[in-house]
């Protein structure tokens, strides 16, 4: 994401042009991505350590790629866009219907996974490549090659997630100004009991929360912006905790083989 | 014996490599944006080793990084992911804050032991937030405990811009500066105080514990094989809580040692993400106590000499992209040496998804 944020913003400072922009942070996204796929699927290198890894050397990445641009005003950045007619819509309207470009990729990516995870056999097949890896690969899955998919795909929406934040959401470039919402987003992930639908939805609680940080002084709530920042980890803690107790892994919805590197048997 | 010795030389050859293509790679990454690599690299290194002043620096910097290392290097022990080092860290600082701002005029003499005693009490009280649902549910503490870190960090935050905000401190959100008696007694004539005593202190107690004791010999067999161990009558409840304690204490003191030296007061960023370098450390050393130590103080030796690279326009996080390297420089070369379960993965662990199924303790 951090990666994907400075590499955008780089993009963007080169050439002007946003388009270009959003492709370099989701290029980069991908070729952190490919790193972590081939050390953990290839190599069955621990996902934990690797993942850590990538996250560490992409700090420093991308601390060392943005020296020359901290604090550089952007060429060029995204605008708030109203849909028409559904902009205008009184109440919801505002909330929901102008906001720059990339939020409504996101609105429409998370119903479109969700689909295509539900509904198609490409997504039946990364499921049975989570759930038992072994029996997909029997019925002729590729195993590897779903695995390195899934992983790019989610490197390049994180590349695309940190090139909204640099381009759109707060454009510019310092370190560290994904503030842990890659973190966030792993929490989100078990609060929403890996549903995309579910995680639209949380995504808008945890965000709320996040605005809520920011204004509770300004609209007279008296609660500390700490304790609020707080909510979103506890209350994810306490998803955990009573999923586990409820019992069964089918209602924590977590893929059974989450986690394991494949190896085939003799 | 000889096999295990063979094994043990492998994977330190395989470390030394990691380090020396690590630095090679790093010293790529310098060339690539204009940066004489030999430059960077022998500045890093000379800043870090090369002058009695900088091993002093770089011994003080290894404190909390051999401290969070062992924390997590035990719990690796006994196949337990703790990823909340960084979170036990806060926690440790609020408690050792707690000590000094309650006793600010109290003599070293009670008021150290104090704080690492209060600090080692609430870093195992924050591990055990995460370890008693992993014990008796098999909640997954790979994410318990990240999230805990979030919520350490945020109380370090509340407590320095609420109830503990110095009145004296210019609206700059820090409790009060210590007492003279809540800083570390120096060891001898440098900068050195005895903090840089306490990670070979717990190594050796680590060390006897594991080898000589009944109850190290639980933790390693549960390390081992849970199954078997189950078998044997042993608690595997017991064991993780036990474990976690002793973790979260290990990584309280260091947030005790860096409120009372480093910082003389308790404020917000106290921590570089130690805990989550100490993760690589611990994966880098094979989760083995003495590996632990010495990766620690190669790390912060390259924290220190980050530094020095400021001066040729390197951003200090270069060391983050340096440790990365080094990281998967050891990664490829296990997998390599084909013993792709030594590094960071105790033989067997399963992933996440396991853990609830994998260990139900009560019958």
């Amino acid at each position: 994401m951090l990666v994907g944020a400075v590499s955008g913003f780089l993009a963007v400072n080169e050439t002007g042009s946003l388009l270009q922009g959003v492709a370099a942070g989701v290029a980069a996204g991908l070729a952190a991505s490919a790193l972590h796929a081939f050390f953990t699927v290839t190599l069955h290198a621990n996902q934990i350590i690797s993942g850590l890894g990538i996250t560490i050397a992409g700090t420093g990445l991308a601390a060392l790629l943005g020296r020359s641009v901290v604090g550089l005003p952007p060429r060029a950045s995204f605008e708030d866009v109203d849909v028409p007619l559904l902009g205008s819509i009184p109440g919801v309207g505002d909330i929901l219907f102008s906001h720059h470009v990339l939020v409504y990729v996101g609105f429409v990516l998370a119903p479109a996974v969700w689909w295509v995870l539900r509904h198609t056999r490409l997504g039946l097949h990364v499921r049975a490549v989570g759930e038992n890896p072994a029996a997909a690969d029997a019925m002729g899955v590729p195993v590897t090659l779903y695995r390195y998919g899934a992983v790019l795909f989610g490197g390049a929406l994180a590349g695309l997630a940190g090139a909204s934040l640099s381009l759109a959401e707060s454009p510019g470039w310092s370190e560290g100004m994904t503030a842990g919402r890659g973190w966030i987003a792993l929490a989100l992930v078990i609060f929403a009991t890996w549903s995309p639908l579910r995680v639209l939805l949380g995504a808008f609680f945890f965000g709320a929360l996040d605005v809520l940080a920011f204004r509770a002084q300004i609209i007279g709530v008296d609660v500390a912006p700490t304790v609020l920042g707080m909510i979103p980890y506890v209350a994810t803690l306490v998803v955990l905790v009573v999923v586990t107790l409820l019992g069964t892994r089918r209602r924590l919805g977590a893929p059974e083989a989450l986690g394991v590197p494949y190896v085939r048997d003799g | 014996m000889t096999s295990g010795v063979r094994r043990s030389l492998r994977a330190t050859a395989v470390q030394i490599t990691a380090v020396v293509v690590g630095l090679a790679l790093g010293g790529l990454s310098l060339a690539a944006i204009g940066v004489s690599p030999y430059d960077g690299i022998s500045s890093l290194l000379e800043a870090a080793f090369g002058s009695e002043l900088a091993l002093t620096q770089t011994a003080l910097k290894a404190v909390p990084l051999a401290l969070t290392g062992l924390a997590v290097a035990v719990c690796m022990r006994m196949r337990l992911w703790n990823i909340g080092a960084e979170g036990q860290f806060h926690a440790g600082a609020i408690g050792a804050t707690w000590a000094a701002l309650a006793f600010p005029t109290g003599s070293t003499l009670v008021l150290v032991p104090l704080m690492v005693v209060a600090a080692m009490a609430a870093g195992a009280a924050w591990a055990l937030i995460a370890a008693v649902p992993r014990a008796l549910w098999g909640v997954n503490e790979i994410i318990t405990t990240l999230l805990l870190n979030y919520v350490a960090i945020l109380g370090v935050a509340y407590l320095v811009t609420g109830p503990w905000r110095s009145a004296a401190g210019l609206n700059f959100p820090v409790t009060d500066v210590f007492g003279p008696g809540a800083r570390l007694p120096a060891l001898g004539g440098g900068l050195l105080h005895v903090g840089v005593l306490f990670p070979l202190v717990a190594a050796a107690v680590l060390l006897v514990l594991l080898q000589r004791s009944r109850w190290g010999f639980t933790v390693r067999m549960i390390g081992a094989s849970p199954q078997a161990a189950r078998v044997a009558g042993m608690s595997t409840a017991r064991s993780v809580v036990g474990i976690m304690l002793i973790a979260g204490a290990l990584a309280g003191v260091a947030g005790m040692v860096e409120v009372s030296m480093s910082f003389g007061r308790l404020r917000q960023g106290i921590s570089p993400g130690y805990g989550y370098m100490a993760i690589l450390i611990a994966a880098l050393a094979g989760a083995r106590i003495l590996g632990t130590l010495a990766i620690s103080f190669l790390f912060a030796g390259f924290v220190v000499g980050g530094f020095a690279l400021q001066a040729l326009g390197v951003p200090q996080s270069f060391v983050l992209l340096l440790q990365g390297l080094i990281l998967f420089s050891a990664l490829a070369g296990t997998a390599l040496t084909r013993r792709p379960r030594m590094l960071g993965r105790p033989p067997g662990r399963r992933g996440p998804a396991h853990v609830a199924k994998e260990e139900p303790s009560t019958p």
